[in-house]
């Protein structure tokens, strides 16, 4: 097994504006995305990888002179890995409102010259797989083998299953849900008002006064990483360690391994992640809802799907559940569609979907040879990159 | 029950193109059987992650919960067929497990180790519990937690309203027509709602 190595972002401008579901439409859009493997003959052994809310198109290998670029799913995506570049073209791709180069909060709003800032238009999910689908259009990929992704990015699998039923053969849906709980949407809801009520967010123009609401993205990606952890792996990695082995009898110093470890994944965060973008994408988790415009009714909304399902829930994951993931197979059984469902016993909770656990990856490197069996191979063998 | 031959020999009972729910489907050996030899759809469930690895290897619907929290998640009627094989006697709720049988099914068909099975009486007679080829346990390490008989179905049956249409013994491959409760190691039946 190893790394599809040293790779480049490549970046497509959108021919035509993109509407979107509020009725706004993005007149300039740019999606950067990476790919690896060869795309075949036929066309037809691409798997499109969706990311979810933090993460971005890099999902696999490194960047050039940079050591730790790992993509977010190189465990996952790579020669002899469970979704293996010698037999799939695979595809990573940043969503429009994201801040790792696709056209976000950052870029500059063609109407004012100025960066949108909190002015960019709310962004769907469904927005997003129609602008992955421009991307496919661009690379000429009628139909995929496979949509895959994990939380946020099980969203977009689902809704491409839902609204281009007849470009994808199997959607792959790990982690995720049909729609949030409303104990969900509170967590987003405190993350936003922790950025929102942090004074250097000046509405949301912060780029004007050079400044970033770091403690407001502090405060939200830490109520985030608490949510993404189950009770166990916290007691087990931190439990109630001491930082300094001693009680300081201090309310504003850091006592617990647990602050230290939360903070540090604040500051982390902070530095690279934007604020605007962290508003958006919560939004973009809440408002996914397919089964809304049918009553509630998911085996409707899902009832136009043609693909073939697997569905993987992990039994500690308390923000994604077993449960949500059983409305989905359910809703598909009901609709007399392909699925299979793995709930896995994995210890870490949400964050289970991005680790190396032997059941979880076993179960992916089987369904995706399956995949591969049925799509021609790419007929040039690539080694590391190049041609042979 | 993983024998081949008893395989195709419960296959036989699932009329061709029928949509099909598996209870404890084991490797989907049965369900790819179904699917590539009758055309048939459908699930199968399984809680074993070793087992559901081999369903989606062989590219079998496979649905991974535990039988004891019921079947909630199918709808009254989905199925044209249902069977446990080798399951019922694994199962806390073994009756109520029956009545939602058909419920979400049209037809059930189950099979268990049927413990009336002549070497299984002399090895009581005996004095001991029976180890076999079907019952390959040994009383403190079983797995089964129902030990009933071909006899004891009918009467399972009956008292729940559901119609026997078929049933007979498996011993060895074959079918055992005549007193399968005295020898044939398994038990099958297929019924529907009365």
């Amino acid at each position: 097994m190893g790394s599809v190595g040293i790779v480049t972002p490549q970046s497509l401008r959108l021919d035509a504006p993109l509407p979107l579901q509020s009725g706004a439409r993005l007149d300039d859009c740019t999606l950067v995305y990476e790919t690896y493997g060869t795309l075949n003959a036929e066309r037809s052994n691409a798997v499109l990888v969706c990311h979810a809310l933090n993460a971005s198109h890099h999902v696999a290998g490194r960047h050039d002179g940079a050591d730790k670029s790992d993509g977010w799913w190189d465990n996952l995506v790579g020669p002899g890995k469970p979704i293996d570049t010698t037999r799939f073209f695979v595809i990573g791709v940043n969503n429009p409102g994201s801040c790792f180069g696709s056209t976000g909060p950052t870029s500059v709003n063609p109407a004012t010259g100025q960066p949108w800032g909190a002015d960019f238009p709310v962004v769907t999910v469904e927005d997003w797989v129609d602008a992955q689908a421009r991307l496919l259009d661009a690379l000429g990929i009628e139909q995929l083998a496979a949509v895959i992704g994990g939380s946020l990015g099980g969203m977009q699998a689902l809704s491409w299953s839902i609204r281009h039923p007849q470009r994808v053969r199997h959607a792959v849906v790990v982690a995720s849900a049909p729609n949030l709980s409303a104990q969900n949407i509170a967590f987003n809801e405190v993350a936003r008002r922790a950025i929102v009520t942090d004074p250097d967010f000046h509405g949301g123009h912060y780029y004007a006064h050079g400044v970033v609401p770091r403690r407001g993205l502090r405060v939200a990606r830490m109520i985030g990483h608490i949510t993404y952890l189950s009770d166990d792996v916290m007691a087990s990695k931190f439990g109630r360690q001491l930082r300094n082995g001693a009680l300081a009898y201090s309310t504003q110093e850091i006592e617990f391994q647990i602050e230290s470890y939360l903070r540090y994944q604040g500051d982390k965060f902070s530095d690279y992640f934007d604020a605007n973008t962290y508003l958006l994408i919560t939004r973009t988790l809440d408002y996914f809802d397919p089964a809304r415009e049918h009553g509630g009714d998911l085996a409707r909304a899902l009832a136009p799907a043609t693909a073939k399902f697997l569905v993987i829930s992990f039994t500690t994951d308390w923000r994604f559940s077993p449960e949500r993931s059983r409305e989905i197979v359910k809703a598909l059984v009901d609709n007399r569609r392909e699925v299979s469902s793995a709930e896995i016993d994995a210890p870490h909770g949400h964050d289970a979907f991005l680790m190396e656990d032997a059941r979880y990856h076993g179960l992916l490197r089987a369904y995706f040879e399956r995949i591969a069996g049925e799509v021609p191979s790419p007929t040039v063998p690539s080694i590391k990159g190049f041609a042979v | 029950m993983s024998e081949r031959k008893d395989l195709e020999l419960i296959a036989e009972l699932v009329p061709h193109g029928s949509h099909v729910l598996d209870l404890g489907c084991g490797n989907g050996a049965l369900l790819a059987l179904l699917r590539d030899e009758r055309g048939c759809t459908g699930y199968g469930v399984e809680l074993d992650d070793a087992q559901l690895l081999e369903c989606v290897k062989r590219g079998v619907n496979t649905i991974q919960r535990n039988l004891d929290e019921g079947l909630a998640i199918f709808a009254d009627r989905a199925f044209d067929v249902v069977l446990q094989l080798d399951t019922l006697q694994n199962l806390r709720n073994t009756e109520q497990m029956l009545v939602e049988t058909v419920r979400v099914g049209r037809i059930g068909i189950v099979s268990f180790p049927n413990f009336a099975h002549w070497p299984n009486r002399l090895s009581v007679l005996r004095g001991r519990m029976p180890v076999t080829k079907a019952l390959p346990y040994e009383w403190y390490d079983t797995p089964n937690i129902r030990v009933g008989t071909h006899a004891d179905f009918e009467v399972l049956a009956r008292r729940n309203g559901l119609r026997v249409l078929d049933s007979f013994g498996l011993q060895g491959g074959r079918v055992v027509r005549r007193w399968p409760n005295l020898r044939a190691s398994t038990a099958v039946f297929k019924f529907e709602r009365a």
